[in-house]
């Protein structure tokens, strides 16, 4: 397929079609209504469903129910809708259902605006909903990446019958940015799933469920799905390195609409005679914090930077431990920092 | 090749269709692109813009707090944008909308009674595309029969448009490949 300019947030719509997805329940939120625009035009014309629900808590166990049924399904919304989503993610945690939610950030809290923020990595990658779970997070930072990982997200999330976030932010969704769909799912062609409610016609019911009464059942359940995570955690780590052959003077840590605009300050900085490199997590949950140790030992100083006031900041340290001394420069409610800004904080802190 | 370009005017101008043009341009030029809309609780008359970057390398940030080109379609643009372009760039100034001249002397003006050449052409709504046309005249950074081309298949659906956008980029260019 050749290259198309798109839209982020139907770029993701488009890759949602592509992996195979026929069914989307949503209701509308700025900065994604592209999204739930692109799906309604879409859907029908592959013989899908789009469903505006009366509102996001329905969505979510609309969600419960069509992806128990086994079919490919997803939602999009942006932090306060996602919020509202929380009850329902719990429960497909719970039951262990593949559904993909796409969350395009913006600044909180409470209904607070509608411009580019990440003020949602704790609530995607430290649970959101209540009960003892996680959720896969990918964040993209090009609308092409965006594409991609949504495309994994669908196959991520039927592996592990888990929730799978696609972390974005109103910059991915909004921009324009050349795209291609590297494949085509069809999704008569999907491997078939064994555990889906689909009429227990010549064989013994399946059950969709998150209710354990006997806590012997639920303590057995938890530690299922603790493997589960422990699972991802060894298999799903992704994460790119930006100009860190041999040693640096600093290293940028930051993720989605933020590394992007810490590898223009990564340019810029060359010109300063600073050597400057990036460790971009693609994956948040699970978050690579081996990789990221392996990284920082090649660097004098580190700089964490967020749309945020520091979230996953809390990550960062923890996996680089005490003695290491962490810098951090975020920008919030909105705002987003120019690469300028970057390259003045590296200066200040190599001084 | 590395430009950053902001298109500025009232919402309605049509600054997002010609900065969606510019960069679909670049994109079959063979170059990544970025087209960013200022998105937020906008109003019909308010201001718009959208910013557009153009480059060979793989672009980092989509947004520029220093552009190599200006096309401000209104005065509030203008009067928005003109510290921030770097020096020696370009200011497309639509002088049907804008009544001074551009304070700087270290970047290069190009002036174009965009609304009126745009009637000459056979549409007032046309008057994007002669400042579109005469940005890419004085800078030479996109073929023009390119930009055509990728014309006609956006407005596919409605060739009657077809002509008199060709005729008004055209024009456009001329008139800045002058300047």
């Amino acid at each position: 397929m050749a290259k198309k300019l798109m839209k982020g947030c139907e770029a993701i719509g488009e890759a949602a079609i592509q992996a195979g997805c026929r069914l989307f329940f949503g209701y509308p939120i700025t900065p994604q209504n592209e999204i739930p625009e692109y799906m309604s035009a879409r859907l029908p014309q592959v013989g899908g469903m789009f469903v505006q629900a009366e509102s996001e808590v329905s969505a979510s166990n609309m969600l419960y129910g069509a992806a128990g049924a086994g079919c490919r399904c997803f939602t999009s919304s942006s932090s306060p809708g996602i919020s509202l989503m929380q009850e329902g993610i719990s429960y497909i945690a719970g039951a262990e259902l593949p559904v993909v939610f796409v969350n395009i950030m913006r600044g909180g809290p409470g209904l607070g605006g509608i411009l580019p923020s990440q003020s949602d990595y704790f609530q995607a990658t430290k649970g959101g909903g209540h009960g003892d779970f996680r959720c896969l997070v990918l964040a993209p930072s090009t609308v092409q990446e965006a594409a991609d990982l949504v495309q994994l997200a669908f196959d991520l999330a039927d592996k592990y019958r888990n929730p799978v976030y696609v972390l974005g932010d109103g910059l991915i969704g909004q921009m324009m940015e050349p795209v291609e769909f590297k494949r085509t799912v069809n999704p008569e062609e999907l491997p078939e799933k064994e555990w889906a409610t689909t009429g227990a016609k010549g064989r013994k019911p399946n059950i969709i469920n998150s209710l354990y009464l006997d806590p012997e059942d639920l303590e057995k359940h938890n530690w299922k799905l603790k493997k589960k995570y422990e699972e991802m955690e060894k298999n799903e780590k992704r994460w790119e390195e930006f100009n860190l052959e041999g040693n640096r003077d600093i290293l940028f840590v930051a993720y989605g609409t933020v590394a992007r605009i810490a590898k223009t300050a990564i340019e810029d900085l060359k010109s300063k005679g600073i050597n400057a490199g990036l460790f971009r997590p693609i994956t948040l949950y699970p978050f690579p914090g081996e990789e990221l140790v392996k990284a920082a030992t090649k660097c004098k100083k580190i700089l964490v930077s967020e749309l945020s006031t520091g979230q996953m900041l809390e990550d960062v340290k923890y996996h680089l431990g005490k003695e290491r001394e962490v810098a951090f420069y975020g920008r919030v409610g909105g705002m987003v920092m120019t690469p300028e800004e970057l390259v003045d904080e590296a200066v200040k802190l190599l001084k | 090749m590395y430009k950053e370009i902001i298109l500025a005017g009232f919402g309605g101008q049509g600054v997002l269709l010609i900065g969606k043009l510019l960069a679909y341009s670049g994109m079959k030029m063979g170059n990544d692109v970025t087209w960013m809309p200022a998105y937020g609780p906008e109003m019909r008359g308010g201001t718009c813009n959208c910013t557009v970057v153009i480059s060979d390398k793989p672009i980092g940030s989509p947004m520029s707090k220093h552009p190599h080109g200006l096309i401000a379609l209104n005065l509030p643009s203008l009067d928005k944008f003109e510290d921030t372009v770097k020096k020696d760039g370009v200011i497309v100034v639509n002088t049907s909308l804008i009544n001074r001249k551009v304070k700087r002397s270290d970047v290069k003006s190009v002036e174009v009674a965009a609304n009126e050449v745009a009637i000459e052409c056979g549409s007032a709504k046309a008057a994007n595309m002669v400042a579109l046309g005469a940005y890419l005249g004085a800078t030479q950074i996109i073929d023009l029969e390119l930009v055509k081309n990728i014309l006609s298949e956006t407005f596919a659906s409605k060739p009657k448009l077809i002509e008199v956008n060709h005729k008004a980029l055209t024009r456009g260019y001329e008139l800045g490949k002058g300047a």
